[in-house]
């Protein structure tokens, strides 16, 4: 692995003006380095960042299903890294107009990770170097402890994804997690739910009350509500002083839990595996926003390399070889999602709205179709619409705030389905909803999105560890749990408990096919709270009434 | 005129559907290369997961390096080191890890070699999509209204399609020969499958045979060009002329006169084979599809097996059958022959005994047999199979009977599963005479544990 001759870098800082004129921002520092495919081979398992641990899975070919997860927080095959400065990778044998095309696209990428909100964990370290004294640490370790150092990394590893990488990130809103100083969030949050255990209709009621008290005297709105809580339940004052002065600890996700309340490892002899997990946790909580920014990444990249190149003096004689290489990235595929694509199409409906104005209040009040077709403001606030949005989403919210029917008309989008027919023996693809409702959901289901597991502190007794999945329409796959918490039990040194949901075995068995009974299409999933137990390395089920 | 053109419209729309058809097959060609196992539920059928947000990125969308360049050759290197960390694993009180993953299928050329792939999964708590629960769906964008239908697919996979596995007979070179070899070595050691005991004592008969084997540089009767093409490479590399093995300039190479490599007439023991592997597999229509990829993967497995075993002398016979059975000379015909008749499993066993007697290959050989089939039978009761069955047990080593469900009939036992297991004989050649049943969505690691019920001493319930 090689940099880049001088004069390819040349040009590369060429680039580097054109895009500061463009209103992009970023380092001024980049590394640039050539890379064959035998590089790659040994690149792709270190996530491309040539200092991270070693691992003893990387030297197998790791069974991923693709489509349905994605095991792995970020991408193996990006051509930049978020480290400062940058690393960017070019295949040996590019031609030097498709250099200067992806170093448009690597730069965009470059803004993208150093001025969106959800790479803010990322900003102030370079992870190259937090990643090589990480991997001396790893090789210091093994070199004294043998391959008990790979255990931990593979237990810790197969609960990296519960890294809560939100609180982490709500530390840079001054937000600081478990301040307690608010009588409103206590008053609806712990008062009512927790102490009083209101009934739902009642809490209702009181929402409803305050927002009453807001509207009709917005001055004092807050004070009349809480003189009217305070003659209800005299107790409430001094309960919350009580808990304003009474500081707890911030919430701690499963990892950091196991870490500061797990006898076994903070025995003396054992405290060296603290600092593997925390690699492991640190390594996982970095790479998490580039798999929660994908659409959104790899639409803005693809929207500056086309309209920084397009406008490069250096793409003459190339215009044709950059059509058929770009049309390959940027088009729509029949049936499947292509990221870059939904990506620049979304980011260009962006400027378009900003341009036209049509991102506003008074356009959403139209509901003729000729006047909202017309509609045009000449606003030309587009580009820094768009800046706006590279700075402050990620994708689940560029979905859900910028996919609407318009954008689905405009782009003839929809929904395919797959169903059998039984007369030809075939897979029929069809058209199955043109409602951007659909769509969004559709994708929205598609999103990188852990399960919440939690610690449920209160039901910790005889130094079991019990967790909670949150229910959120999905179980758990299944066959990795058993795995899973064996590691954890490891960690834990005690018998560890995960109450999850399941679907409700019947019966009724499916019929030739797939096929299933006509009374069952319609029927409701049915679900059951489960509780699995690892006890001496031993898995039991249980399903909780 | 209205009638007129909905019928125009028709048309263009069957020409534009099959155009959409071959993009979409093409489409999901690509998702399933992408794709490494599929872990589909039963009833679900084949599960083709299309190109999702996740699985394109800069890599393969510009500069167009594809997938993990990761050749299962590079895995072999450090498999050992691998099935040596996973029995440490068992030591120290963890289940193991490794799995077998892919074995390569022979393409069209004869000569491609069977490879086992270390797999493993990195388990952790991940969403699970509810099974059966919807139907798929994906996006898609382009002309169509809603609920029209823009392409299809065949569910049982065409010829060529699907991953099956296979290799080659007698014809095979030792390239084919070394793979199996290598992956027989590996399942007996990493998957700890037994060894066989054999029936009787079988001589091995020696004899001796002139040929031009041995090797010599320099001079000699043929020019052996392989060896010497090795040779030249390794004095390039050794002058330090090969820089990019993925890149070889064959032109820039100096050539020594000590790399030619002749091979010279000698005197060769050689042995005779002391394993005859009878394969039968049942090639009806109803075969078509995932059933017979499963039967030849495991047939695969079970040659590469026995040939370690019996280090590397083995001979093998392959027999398929609908309601007459017939020899085929070697496995690539065996893997891919396809009729589309009923299925009479008796025809195949008296066409084993036929050959055994004819040849009286009793004497001389541990026989094995090993039968695929989905258990369909029209000899219902098995009439005229058991009595051919029953001869073939007085002289087999071992009868393995594999009877691959289909998805379908699970929870109802097959007309073949039915007799045999009525008959008694499961317990009176219980040394003998060994049955399997799988499901049609078994993966590589449920067909080894399937081979260890199959050639196990113990008889497993």
């Amino acid at each position: 692995m090689e940099l880049v001759d001088q004069k390819t870098k040349s040009i590369m800082e060429g680039c580097k003006e054109r895009a500061y004129d463009a209103g992009l921002s970023f380092d001024n520092q980049t590394l640039e380095y050539i890379v064959t495919n035998r590089d790659l081979i040994e690149l792709t398992p270190k996530y491309m960042i040539p200092t991270l641990y070693d691992y003893w899975v990387h030297d197998v070919e790791v069974l991923k299903e693709k489509g349905r997860y994605e095991l792995y927080p970020n991408n193996p095959y990006e051509t930049v890294v978020n480290t400062r400065p940058a690393i960017s990778f070019y295949n040996d044998n590019n031609p030097d107009w498709m250099n200067v095309m992806i170093f448009y696209h690597v730069l965009a990428h470059i803004d993208f990770f150093q001025n969106n909100y959800s790479f803010q964990n990322t900003w102030d370290y370079d992870f190259t170097g937090q990643a090589l004294s990480d991997k001396r640490t790893i090789s210091k370790l093994r070199s004294e402890k043998g391959h008990w150092v790979d255990y931990v990394i593979e237990f810790a590893r197969s609960i990296d994804n519960m890294a809560d990488y939100y609180s982490e990130l709500s530390k840079f809103d001054g937000v600081t997690p478990g301040h307690r100083n608010n009588m409103l969030d206590y008053y609806f949050d712990i008062f009512l739910q927790k102490e009083k255990c209101v009934p739902m209709t009642e809490y209702v009621k009181e929402v409803e009350r305050y927002n009453k008290c807001k509207k009709e005297t917005t001055e004092l709105g807050e004070q009349t509500f809480f003189a009217d809580v305070n003659i209800k339940y005299p107790e409430f004052s001094s309960m919350f002083e009580r808990y304003a002065s009474n500081p707890r600890d911030e919430k701690l996700d499963l990892l950091q839990y196991i870490m500061e309340k797990s006898e076994f490892l903070n025995k003396h002899s054992n405290v060296w595996m603290k600092s593997v997990i925390e690699i492991v946790r640190k390594t996982s909580l970095f790479f998490q926003p580039q798999i929660r920014t994908k659409i959104m990444n790899e639409g803005w990249a693809s929207y500056w390399h086309e309209k920084l190149f397009l406008s490069d003096d250096r793409i003459i004689g190339h215009e044709s070889d950059f059509a058929r290489l770009h049309a390959g990235i940027a088009s729509m595929p029949r049936v499947g999602l292509n990221p870059y694509a939904l990506g620049i199409r979304i980011f260009h409906y962006i400027e378009e709205l900003g341009d036209t104005g049509k991102n506003t209040r008074a356009f959403d009040m139209l509901t003729g179709v000729k006047d909202r077709n017309k509609y045009d403001q000449k606003l030309n606030n587009g580009n820094e619409l768009i800046f706006e949005v590279r700075k402050a989403l990620s994708d689940y919210l560029f979905i859900e705030n910028y996919i609407d029917q318009d954008f689905v008309n405009k782009h003839n989008l929809f929904i395919a389905g797959k169903r059998i027919n039984q007369e030809r023996m075939v897979w029929e693809y069809y058209v199955k909803s043109k409602k951007a409702s659909d769509y969004k959901k559709m994708l929205q289901d598609q999103l990188y999105h852990p399960p919440s597991i939690t610690v449920d502190a209160e039901r910790h007794s005889n130094n079991i560890l019990y967790l909670d999945h949150k229910f959120e329409g999905k179980p758990l796959v299944n066959e990795y749990i058993s795995n899973v918490m064996l590691g954890l039990e490891y960690l834990w040194g005690g018998p560890v408990q995960l109450e999850t949901s399941e679907v409700e075995k019947n019966n009724s068995g499916a019929g030739r096919f797939g096929r299933r009974p006509e009374n069952e299409e319609n029927r409701e999933t049915q679900w059951q709270r489960v509780l699995y137990t690892m006890k001496d390395k031993k898995l039991s089920r249980k399903v909780l009434g | 005129m209205r009638a007129e053109g909905i019928m125009k419209q028709d048309k263009t729309n069957n020409k534009s559907d099959l155009q959409q058809l071959e993009k979409i097959k093409m489409e999901v060609r690509k998702a399933e290369e992408e794709q490494v196992v599929d872990h589909t539920p039963v009833e679900e059928g084949p599960k083709i997961s299309l190109p999702g947000i996740y699985s394109s990125n800069d890599g393969n969308m510009i500069m167009g390096i594809s997938g993990m360049n990761y050749s299962a050759q590079l895995g072999m290197s450090t498999i050992d080191e691998l099935l040596a960390r996973d029995r440490r694993r068992e030591k120290d009180g963890f289940p193991r890890k490794i799995k077998v993953g892919k074995l390569f299928r022979p393409g069209k050329s004869v000569g491609d070699s069977v490879i086992i792939v270390p797999t493993t999964v990195e388990e952790k708590f991940l969403h699970d999509t509810i099974s059966g629960s919807q139907e798929e769906q994906a996006g898609g964008s382009g002309s169509g209204e809603e609920g029209e239908v823009i392409g299809e697919q065949p569910i049982r996979p065409q010829q060529g399609e699907g991953n099956g596995a296979g290799g080659e007979g007698q014809d095979s070179n030792h390239e084919m020969e070394s793979g199996a070899y290598d992956l027989g070595r590996i399942l007996t050691e990493q998957f700890e499958l037994p060894n066989l005991k054999d029936r009787g004592t079988k001589r091995a008969l020696t004899k001796y045979t002139y040929d031009i084997t041995d090797k010599n540089r320099g001079f000699g009767q043929v020019l052996d060009k392989k060896a010497t093409l090795r040779k030249v490479i390794e004095t390039n590399i050794g002058l330090g002329r090969l820089e990019d093995v993925s890149n070889i300039d064959t032109t820039g190479f100096l050539v020594s006169p000590r790399d030619r490599i002749y091979r010279v007439l000698s005197r060769e023991k050689d042995y005779e084979s002391q394993a005859m592997v009878f394969f039968v597999r049942d090639y009806s229509g109803s075969m078509a599809g995932k059933c017979t990829e499963l039967v030849v993967a495991q047939h695969v497995l079970i040659y590469s097996w026995l040939l370690y075993q019996y280090a590397k002398r083995v001979e093998t016979r392959f027999i398929v059958h609908d309601t007459e059975a017939k020899e085929v000379p070697d496995f690539y015909t065996y893997y891919n022959s396809k009729v589309a008749g009923g299925t009479q499993v008796s025809a195949a066993y008296s066409l084993v005994n036929e050959i055994v007697e004819n040849e009286s290959l009793a004497n001389e050989y541990n026989i094995f047999i090993f039968h695929g089939t989905d258990g369909d039978d029209w000899d219902t009761i098995g009439e005229k199979a058991l009595p051919e069955l029953r001869k073939i047990l007085t002289y087999a080593s071992r009868v393995g009977i594999t009877i691959a469900e289909h998805a379908y009939s699970a929870g109802q036992k097959t007309e073949v599963e039915k007799y045999i297991a009525d008959s008694g004989m499961l317990n009176e050649y219980a040394d003998y005479l060994r049955m399997d049943v799988i499901q049609e969505s078994a993966d590589e690691s449920r067909l080894i544990e399937g081979i260890r019920k199959l050639i196990s001493h113990e008889v497993m319930k």
